[in-house]
């Protein structure tokens, strides 16, 4: 399900929403970039190429106010309607999502750098996969939102049940691994935090497919279900197991 | 202490009604200007409660289905119309319906302002004189003064109502259309391009003025201006080549149209 829709009568309207969605894309593959570079200096312990991600996070901000003041522009002087609507709504609130997404993978960067001066945790080997699944649903939300396919859109979002999983396993890792030794807690909390904020990119990402979803289709994506129970869990049955 | 008892909840201006009164029914209409076929089977109702808005392109037919529905059509010769358009039930095609009266319980204001060369006065009491609504002069300046103000014209007109109405600006003039359409207690009012030949300031106290008849008279408006119909109106009916392709709640007309048509219209993607 592609772009099947024909030109505008006024061309210099194309080239706007092309100008938007190409915005959108960049941002897109920023984040995708820095996910998987600040998970990349977490594992090398590499304070230095963590820095380096943290600092590129302000391209993503430049890109997120380029992109909002040009669909206020489209929104002033085109008043679009119907897809064309729905679709500068979604790019508008996909560019405040990929902002927030570009925020995580920076906390991360942070934590990457204070974690390569403490021990190794053992646990951490899952955060790549995570990692991986994540950068996946951003990229692939935003091919779906460039090509405006629903369906693609709600693939993503099944994903996100994934990404829980992974959260929830981790968590109830790091609590054993904390009960061990005193000496891991303040390495395993950053690392929590990191699994936290690759959680919340997933949620995102989905938040993501739900406007991709809406604007192509003008319906809402049905509910579906979510896996992450970790806000239900206590320490002292799940170490007992 | 704030009453948030249902009754002073007032009503979401942009939502269509859902229980509403059927002031027009129109079925399988056909229109045929000699061998031209201008409208193709066209069915509809139309609500007193909500504003109904046909939009569609030059030729589309739009203006020409407004004109049934008041058999302004009678007066072009060539035009002949096939298909039933009922008001409160009753057959307006039917013979022995008197046109006059017709067009008194259905009102018109055209695109173009065309008051008559009368005064202010004059303008709005015409209808009511030649209906015979006033027994006397008390009457008839009540009902001058109640469709001034009706039409928002009221404080721009009291002090001049002996000036002839085309010396008054063009949305003035365009409101005291509106005044003199409202003067015989019309039903329905149909509107056809009413802001087209005025500027933002007239078409928003056109606008604003047509929110505040709503209800009150079933209204329809043909517009080009796409804007103004999802501004205005409740219910939208999209006309193309002669057929109405689509007719649904404006609210949805205009964010997510379910006929392709209708969408590359609106969207100007159109031809």
């Amino acid at each position: 399900m592609s772009d099947m829709n024909p030109s505008h009568t006024v061309k210099s309207f194309d080239n706007d929403i092309h100008q938007l969605r190409s915005l959108i894309t960049q941002m897109g593959g920023l984040c995708e970039a820095q996910i998987l570079a600040a998970v990349e200096a977490l594992m090398r312990r590499d304070a230095d190429a963590a820095m380096q991600v943290v600092a590129t996070d302000a391209r993503i901000d430049a890109l997120e106010a380029e992109a909002e003041e040009l669909a206020i522009q489209i929104i002033a002087r085109r008043a679009p309607l119907a897809d064309d609507l729905r679709e500068i709504v979604a790019a508008l609130k996909i560019s405040s999502v990929l902002e927030r997404i570009g925020d995580y993978a920076k906390n991360i960067a942070k934590r990457a750098s204070a974690l390569a001066l403490s021990a190794p945790v053992q646990p951490m080997v899952i955060i790549p996969e995570m990692a991986r699944v994540v950068a996946s649903m951003v990229k692939d939300v935003l091919d779906a939102f460039v090509d405006r396919d629903a369906e693609a859109a709600y693939e993503v979002c099944q994903r996100d049940a994934g990404v829980d999983d992974f959260y929830s396993s981790l968590f109830h890792s790091l609590l054993t691994f904390m009960m061990e030794n005193p000496q891991h807690i303040t390495p395993s909390a950053h690392l929590l935090f990191i699994a936290k904020n690759l959680e919340r990119i997933g949620d995102h990402a989905t938040n993501a497919g739900e406007m991709v979803y809406y604007s192509a289709t003008g319906r809402r994506m049905t509910e579906r279900p979510r896996g992450d129970d970790t806000a239900f869990a206590t320490a002292a049955p799940a170490v007992a197991a | 202490m704030n009453d948030l008892s249902a009754q002073n909840v007032p009503e979401a201006r942009g939502n269509a009604a859902t229980v509403v009164t059927t002031k027009m029914t129109a079925r399988h209409v056909n229109v045929y200007y000699g061998a031209k076929q201008a409208l193709k089977d066209v069915s509809i109702d139309v609500s007193q409660e909500n504003v109904t808005a046909f939009i569609g392109p030059s030729g589309c037919g739009k203006s020409t289905f407004l004109r049934c529905m008041n058999r302004m059509n009678d007066t072009v010769a060539s035009a002949r119309v096939e298909g039933e358009i009922k008001l409160d039930g009753d057959d307006i095609y039917k013979s022995g319906m008197d046109v006059v009266q017709l067009r008194a319980r259905v009102g018109m204001v055209f695109q173009k302002p065309n008051p008559f060369p009368k005064s202010i006065y004059d303008n709005v009491a015409y209808g009511p004189r030649i209906h015979g609504l006033a027994k006397a002069k008390a009457d008839l300046d009540n009902i001058v003064e109640g469709s001034l103000r009706r039409a928002g014209l009221w404080d721009e007109a009291k002090d001049r109502l002996g000036e002839s109405g085309t010396a008054m600006s063009g949305g003035q003039q365009q409101r005291l259309c509106i005044a003199r359409a409202i003067a015989v207690d019309p039903e329905v009012i149909l509107m056809d391009e009413p802001c087209s030949a005025l500027d933002p300031i007239a078409t928003a106290k056109i606008e604003e003025l047509i929110d505040e008849l709503r209800g009150r008279y079933a209204i329809v408006i043909v517009t080009h201006n796409m804007q103004q119909a999802a501004r205005v109106s409740q219910k939208t009916a999209f006309f193309h080549l002669g057929t109405m392709v689509e007719y649904g709640d404006t609210s949805m007309i205009f964010t997510n149209p379910s006929e392709p048509r209708t969408k590359d219209y609106i969207t100007g993607r159109y031809g």
